[in-house]
């Protein structure tokens, strides 16, 4: 294995949770104000999955007071505290750029089962 | 006092920062080198000490560089380069020295030989603007005028198309994100130049010092 790979993977974390697109997810994030740190939860629905490895990036997309707010994070982040899972959603895309052009009842996402 | 190593460029990657922010790196493997010689102000005029990276077969080397390595009981070595250091009396011949010497926190020069472009254009090589591409336009990427037609000859100097790439390029005053010794590499926040595998010299910066 070369040197990059074994950095990367040093970094990499496995204390996540499996979520895919469509799933409902809580994210709790650090946020550092002055000296304080605090914890900030944003919860929504995520709409993509992008890159790989330690590159590997996520979108949540909730709506807030009626506007559209969309926060794309590094998975392996050391700011992310902890990712809950709240629903798992059906989707039939990897990406879920449709949801931006709808609003209400129709943004939203069916509920996936495991049997 | 300067310090430097010779290594190998490994290519770039990204790591987190204590803040949890992401820093683009260039992850080279430094060293390690060996000290060949020192020059001193009394014998050559000026002080720096002479180290070397990267075995080389005996076969491959050539009897004068065979005989300086002989002299310093060393290995032959693929690259060597001088080091301008003015505490020469800290080093010792057949001295090893490894990424340790540089710390988390300094600030570094890179040089390295750029990635060869061939045979570029104008546009390319200088930087250049392009003519329209429509309109009727048949000026696309021409290097245009030459000059006046006065001095009947074109000036030494003029910007045209040849080879680029290629040549030693200094990359100054990249931070050094982290060090590790066990792998013998070294983290430089930043691009570096030439290819994955490329020899480079890393060594501390010169601007830095006057800050």
């Amino acid at each position: 294995m070369n040197v990059i790979d074994l950095l990367e993977k040093e970094q990499l974390r496995t204390d996540l949770p499996d979520f895919r697109p469509g799933d409902g997810v809580r994210v709790h994030i650090k946020v550092i104000e002055g000296e304080r740190e605090r914890i900030q939860v944003f919860e929504g629905t995520v709409i993509r999955r992008s890159g790989g490895g330690l590159k590997e990036t996520f979108t949540v997309r909730k709506i807030s007071q009626g506007i559209g707010v969309e926060r794309t994070l590094p998975i392996h982040s050391p700011r992310i505290e902890k990712i809950e899972v709240v629903r798992h959603g059906r989707v039939r895309r990897a990406r879920l750029y449709y949801l931006r052009d709808r609003v209400g009842k129709a943004a939203r996402v069916t509920e996936r089962h495991k049997n | 006092m300067g310090k430097g190593l010779l290594g190998k460029k490994l290519g770039m990657t990204q790591v987190f920062n204590d803040k949890g922010e992401v820093v683009p790196v260039t992850v080279i493997q430094a060293g390690p080198c060996v000290v060949i010689q020192k020059k001193t102000e009394e014998t050559d005029g000026y002080s720096a000490i002479q180290i070397g990276y990267s075995d080389q077969s005996e076969r491959r080397t050539n009897k004068p560089m065979r005989g300086h390595f002989a002299k310093a009981g060393v290995s032959p070595k693929k690259v060597v380069r001088e080091v301008r250091t003015s505490d020469v009396g800290n080093y010792e011949v057949g001295q090893v020295l490894k990424v340790d010497i540089f710390a988390a926190g300094d600030v570094v020069d890179v040089v390295g030989t750029s990635k060869g472009k061939g045979f570029a254009g104008v546009i390319k090589r200088h930087h250049f603007n392009r003519g329209p591409m429509s309109h009727g336009s048949m000026y696309h990427r021409r290097t245009g005028s030459l000059g006046a037609t006065d001095p009947a000859r074109v000036f030494k100097g003029r910007k045209m198309p040849g080879r680029m790439g290629g040549e030693t390029v200094t990359a100054a005053g990249l931070e050094v994100v982290k060090v590790d010794t066990d792998r013998n590499v070294i983290l430089i926040k930043g691009a570096v130049p030439g290819p994955r595998g490329g020899h480079v010299f890393v060594k501390s910066s010169v601007k830095a010092k006057a800050r």
